[in-house]
């Protein structure tokens, strides 16, 4: 007997489930399940619990976004659309001393940006030791914790999200939404599972911390030690 | 059975040492003050939460109820996605797994998120043993592994060190820099921390994570982190092995989501951890970084003998600590007094299932029954009941000392004797009051000495209840 089967046998004794063995064919009691039926949905399989502040209209999702992110010690610039985001970074850079360099996803999506307007010096790719600067794209924002998604895949290296000490990210507007998920929902819209899924899928919620040593929160421990949102455009109905 | 080394017969002495420990107190306090002051903000923030705890608890009932499904489910899901799953019994399979896992990769360095399993199987020193160098990446564990302690905590392993104890160790150990180097804050010592173990990230082969949960419906495991550890740990190297136990299994994402949003609220008071990190199987084609190789160890290790029976609840613990964090008991003595992997209300319940209640008897014996640790629980466990469970069978067992024992028996005897019950209690209270002289209190009482050391004794005023109701109906002519 495996380990598999050894394991699973004392589940099911447990349970006072049959087990194949014992199981006659054909035979199936409701509401017991043998071992290859599927659960019984639960009562509450249609009614998800999605907080009040995951809720709202695009442009309320927007404002709690930005407040939430704040609070998570996020940095966050708004620009008004997509070719304004090259400046953006490179003002971005020179007022945190940062040198004009940085790697960046192979995304289309950034490659087609006018980055030639700036002097910034562009590795696209993974990140390597000693990358300073990052700058990727998001799946969305997630009003709810100000939190963002992203996903590895051969666009999207994962190490860009940790390896550097600063991480830049461009996020749409149209792309904020309010709980994780509506945010999981963009991410899979046709319940993708398994191999259908990235490696990777990611909540991040503000630079990387600590508050191991007397419970003292300090910034920078492992992750990036700033996360940057370049917040592009409005989500329809937001004034001002 | 789990792990070598169990110290919990000797909470009594281990607590008398805690509590002459200046720095541990004051670590300890600061722990509680936080606790006590952060948990009603950021709960209070959340007008949904107690719902999504009873939403939480539905979900983790509902899993263990179809758990043999649930893991099945998942391991499909992983192969498909490229993992491979290990099913283990228990400590001694799951080590010679992760071994052999290393030893095929040709592995020399092994990268460590934080992992209460890995220190339940006694993980690291096996992998020392054989030859392997083994880096603990959490902030915490890092500073554990160089002092050679063990945490004391579930989330904040090492809450116990004042900074200047953490100061001391890097000095002791991070001897190619500077010594004098100012080292008086945390951020200064986390600046240290980042750099040296950056090296170490990226030497590893091997990165060995735990799981908060695990995804039945995609494959996909659950890690949360604040500091990225988890991340670097299981994205560098180029295979990745998780170590779980069977209980982590959740049924699907949304699911996931509804406990993400009670775990770091519980944990740290923290609306969400920086990092949660849903993983499905190795990189895959395509990818610029990631492992080659993902493996799953699920472990058993007396879980399935916890299910289905009395100590079934304690199952849907989330590892976040709010119970220890609550206690008054672990807030005096310290994670370490309890003697082994997992101490206060949970290592109270969870330690003698694990190891048999002859090796840890004492453990929900150190409980008052404030109820705190209930109250907290985002699973909603019923640690006091449980630890009472304990209690009874390790009375029944005679395990515990025999003067409670005695004591217990004495009072039963009377009990059922409700006339010479009263009688005692008639003479009980009288001997109380003279004692307690014309201040009405007692400063100390035979018998009583561990009590009575820290606090006064008010001594009764009135009769018994018996005879006092008797009275009041006699005068009130009330004959029900």
């Amino acid at each position: 007997m495996t380990a598999r089967d050894d394991i699973l046998g004392k589940v099911r004794a447990a349970l006072g489930r049959t087990t194949p063995a014992q199981s006659t064919a054909g035979q199936s009691t409701a509401g017991q399940a043998v071992q290859s039926g599927s659960p019984p949905l639960p009562e509450y399989a249609n009614d998800t619990i999605v907080p009040a502040r995951g809720q709202g209209s695009p442009a309320e999702c927007v404002v709690r976004f930005v407040e939430m992110a704040a609070e998570a010690s996020v940095t966050l610039d708004r620009v008004a659309a997509a070719h304004d985001v090259p400046g953006a970074v490179a003002a971005f850079l020179t007022r945190e001393n940062l040198p004009q360099s940085l790697v960046m996803s192979p995304d289309t999506g950034l490659d087609a940006l006018p980055w030639a307007t700036t002097d910034l010096d562009i590795r696209r790719g993974a990140a390597r030791d000693g990358d300073a600067v990052s700058l990727t794209p998001t799946v969305c924002g997630i009003a709810e914790t100000g939190t963002l998604m992203v996903r590895s895949g051969p666009a999207t290296p994962y190490t860009l999200n940790f390896l550097p000490d600063t991480h830049i990210a461009v996020l749409y507007a149209d792309d904020i939404i309010g709980s994780y998920e509506d945010a999981w929902a963009r991410m899979r819209p046709n319940g993708e599972t398994g191999p259908d899924l990235p490696r990777f899928v990611t909540l991040i919620t503000g630079p990387s911390r600590s508050s191991d040593i007397e419970r003292t929160v300090t910034i920078g421990v492992h992750g990036p030690c700033n996360l940057h949102v370049v917040l592009v455009g409005r989500a329809a109905g937001e004034t001002g | 059975m789990s792990q070598t080394h169990l110290n919990s017969l000797k909470f009594g002495d281990n607590t008398a040492r805690a509590r002459a420990d200046a720095n541990l107190q004051a670590a300890l306090e600061k722990l509680q003050r936080d606790t006590r002051k952060g948990r009603p903000v950021i709960t209070g923030r959340l007008p949904e939460f107690e719902a999504l705890r009873d939403r939480a608890v539905a979900i983790k009932n509902h899993t263990l109820a179809h758990l043999d499904q649930y893991l099945e489910t998942f391991e499909s899901n992983l192969t498909a996605a490229g993992g491979q799953m290990h099913w283990c019994r228990d400590a001694g399979e799951a080590r010679a797994a992760i071994l052999d896992i290393c030893r095929d990769a040709g592995a020399r360095t092994v990268g460590k998120g934080k992992s209460m399993v890995s220190e339940e199987i006694a993980l690291n020193d096996h992998l020392i043993e054989n030859g392997l160098e083994v880096v603990e990446t959490d902030l915490g564990e890092y500073i554990l592994q160089l002092r050679e302690e063990t945490p004391s905590h579930l989330v904040m392993p090492a809450i116990h060190l004042k900074k200047e104890q953490v100061a001391d160790t890097f000095r002791s150990f991070h001897t190619e820099l500077d010594p004098d180097r100012p080292l008086d804050e945390p951020a200064a010592l986390t600046e240290e921390a980042r750099h040296k173990l950056r090296e170490k990230f990226l030497a590893a082969d091997v990165g060995i994570t735990g799981a908060n949960m695990l995804v039945a419906e995609t494959g996909s495991v659950v890690v949360v982190t604040n500091e990225g550890n988890g991340d670097l740990t299981q994205t560098l190297p180029r295979v990745h092995i998780v170590i779980a136990t069977l209980e982590k299994v959740v049924p699907t994402i949304t699911d996931a989501l509804t406990v993400l949003r009670v775990l770091a609220r519980s944990a740290t008071g923290q609306e969400i951890t920086c990092y949660s990190t849903f993983s499905t199987g190795p990189r895959r084609a395509g990818d610029l970084d990631g492992p080659d190789e993902f493996h799953l160890v699920l472990l058993d290790n007396g879980r399935t003998d916890l299910l289905g029976g009395d100590f079934h609840e304690v199952l849907r613990c989330i590892r976040c600590g709010a119970c220890q964090s609550a206690c008054p008991v672990y807030g005096a003595a310290g994670g370490h007094a309890y003697g082994g992997v997992y101490g206060g209300p949970i290592g109270a319940v969870l330690m003698p299932a694990l190891n048999g209640i002859e090796k840890a008897w004492t453990l929900p014996e150190a409980s008052s029954f404030c109820g705190n640790c209930e109250a907290v629980c985002p699973m909603r466990i019923p640690l006091p009941g449980l630890m009472r469970k304990w209690r009874e069978i390790a009375h029944t067992r005679k395990l515990n000392k025999s003067r409670p024992r005695w004591g217990i028996a004495i009072w039963a005897w009377t009990a059922r004797r409700p006339s010479l019950y009263r009688v005692a209690a008639r003479i009980g209270i009288g001997a109380l009051r003279l004692l307690g002289g014309r201040r009405g209190t007692l400063r100390s009482l035979p018998f009583a000495g561990g009590w009575t050391g820290e606090r006064d004794l008010p001594a009764p005023e009135g009769g018994t209840f018996v005879d006092r109701w008797q009275k009041e109906r006699a005068r009130t002519g009330d004959r029900a």
